[in-house]
Parts: C-alpha cells; structure tokens; sequence
C-alpha cells in the first residue's frame, strides 16, 4: 500500500466517521464506501489541504457524464491515490 | 438587514480579491416577524441568520474573485460559534476570507462582531456553480450595487 494511500484512507476515515480497516485501495468511494457528494467536497478539502494539489473533480465529473472515463478509474481509492502522486509530481515538474 | 427577504448585508465596506478579504456592515432591524416568535418579549436575532450573514458575506468574496462569474451556493458550515445575544438595533460588523479555492468548491471562515466584541464564527464551504440563469445574475448585479459592491473592478 502506498503512503498516499494510507494518506488519503485516514482522511476517509476522519472525514466521513468510517471504520479505517473497511477502507481498502480497492474500495469504490462512491459504490463501496457510500460517501457522497457534499461528503466527498470535504474529502477533497482535506485531500488539497494535505497534499498542496487541486484534485480536478470538475474536470473528472465531466469526463465521467461525457462517458469518456469511468468512475472507477478516479473514486476507486488506489486509483485516486495514482492521481493524487501525479498531481503531486505535475506541481513540482 | 432586511430578514424577511434575507437580505442580511447593508453594506460591503472593503473587499480585497488579492488578499481574499471582505468586510461588512448591517444592522438588525428593530422590528421583524421573526422577532415575534424569536422570542416572544424577548427578540433574538437567531443563530441561523447569523450563520447566513456570515455566508453572504464571504459568498460576496467568491462571486468577486470569480468575476462574477459563477454563484456561491451553501453547502457546509462547520466549529459555528454564538458567543453573545444578538438584539435588535444592534450594529455588526463582518470579516471573512477565502481559505481554500478547490474545483467546483471553495471555503471560508467569517467572524462577525459588535463593537468589537466577537458574537459569532464559523468555517462555511460552498458548492460553486454556474448561475442556473441570466435572470438570477442580475438580481446579483443588482444586490451588489444596494451593497456599494464597485462591480466594474471585478466583472468580467
């Protein structure tokens, strides 16, 4: 498990009163995790708070409504964790 | 202060979009319906009205810093804090900031006081979104004018 990951499954956990262990890398936060929308602005408060980045949840709302992504690809918490690392490593290139 | 059309700010008397500050002015009325059953013989302004002068104030911050672009909508408040009565007559004053801008949200932190004295705090997130009308934007263009709002610095 990455840092990032263990990172963002406290932030989880602190944020929205869920038990750390039920947060896996493979936990959907929408599907799995139940968080919903208003739930995951503070996530994501806390996420560009901890990580000094600007998660583009705009950005990924609109490719998932476009079809051109899909949900699992930025809400599945490793896969969240990937974007994360590279938003980290986009800021300081 | 106009409750009843919640009209909370009489005035927004600085407001810095480089230093994401904003200051405002109001003054609770000395007669309301809301009095009237807040408290019978005992009027209060309550709690949640203080909570939406502390959003509008900070709201009028985001609008600015969007150039008036996209409209504030409350979504979260959090560590509210009343610390004194608030009656009517009384003069209050407002500061708030921008403390996070994220993507398609932001937050703020407000205080209002009364002669200096704090009355009230609170950590306010909003959802950003586009104005569901043109109708509804001007309304807001014509709020921020009634606040002495200079809408030309920051119109886009």
């Amino acid at each position: 498990m990455s840092a990032t990951f263990d990172k963002v499954a406290d932030i989880i956990a602190e944020t929205c009163d869920i038990p750390r262990e039920n947060i896996k890398p493979e936990s959907h936060a929408i599907n799995d995790l139940e968080i919903d929308s208003l739930d995951f602005l503070d996530i994501a408060f806390a996420i560009d708070k901890t990580f000094g980045i600007k998660l583009p949840l705009e950005q990924w709302t609109q490719e998932v409504n476009d079809g051109k992504a899909t949900t699992e690809q930025y809400f599945v918490l490793n896969n969240l964790s990937q974007q994360i690392d590279k938003l980290i490593a986009a800021k300081g290139a | 202060m106009r409750l009843e059309y919640f009209q909370m700010i009489d005035r927004v008397v600085a407001l810095d979009v480089e230093a994401r500050s904003v200051r405002t002015l109001c003054r609770v009325p000395q007669a309301s319906t809301i009095f009237e059953g807040h408290f019978p013989n005992y009027p209060l302004l309550p709690g949640v009205l203080q909570i939406e002068c502390m959003a509008q104030t900070v709201g009028w911050l985001v609008m600015a810093r969007s150039g008036f672009s996209v409209m504030p909508f409350l979504a979260a408040v959090k560590d509210a804090k009343f610390r004194a009565a608030v009656a009517p007559g009384d003069e209050l004053e407002f500061e708030g900031c921008v403390v996070h801008e994220g993507s398609g949200f932001s937050v703020g932190e407000c205080k209002g006081r009364r002669a200096g004295k704090a009355i009230c705090e609170a950590q306010i997130l909003y959802r950003i979104m586009q104005f569901p009308n043109s109708e509804f934007r001007q309304a807001m263009f014509e709020r921020a004018e009634e606040l002495k709002l200079p809408l030309q610095e920051f119109s886009k």
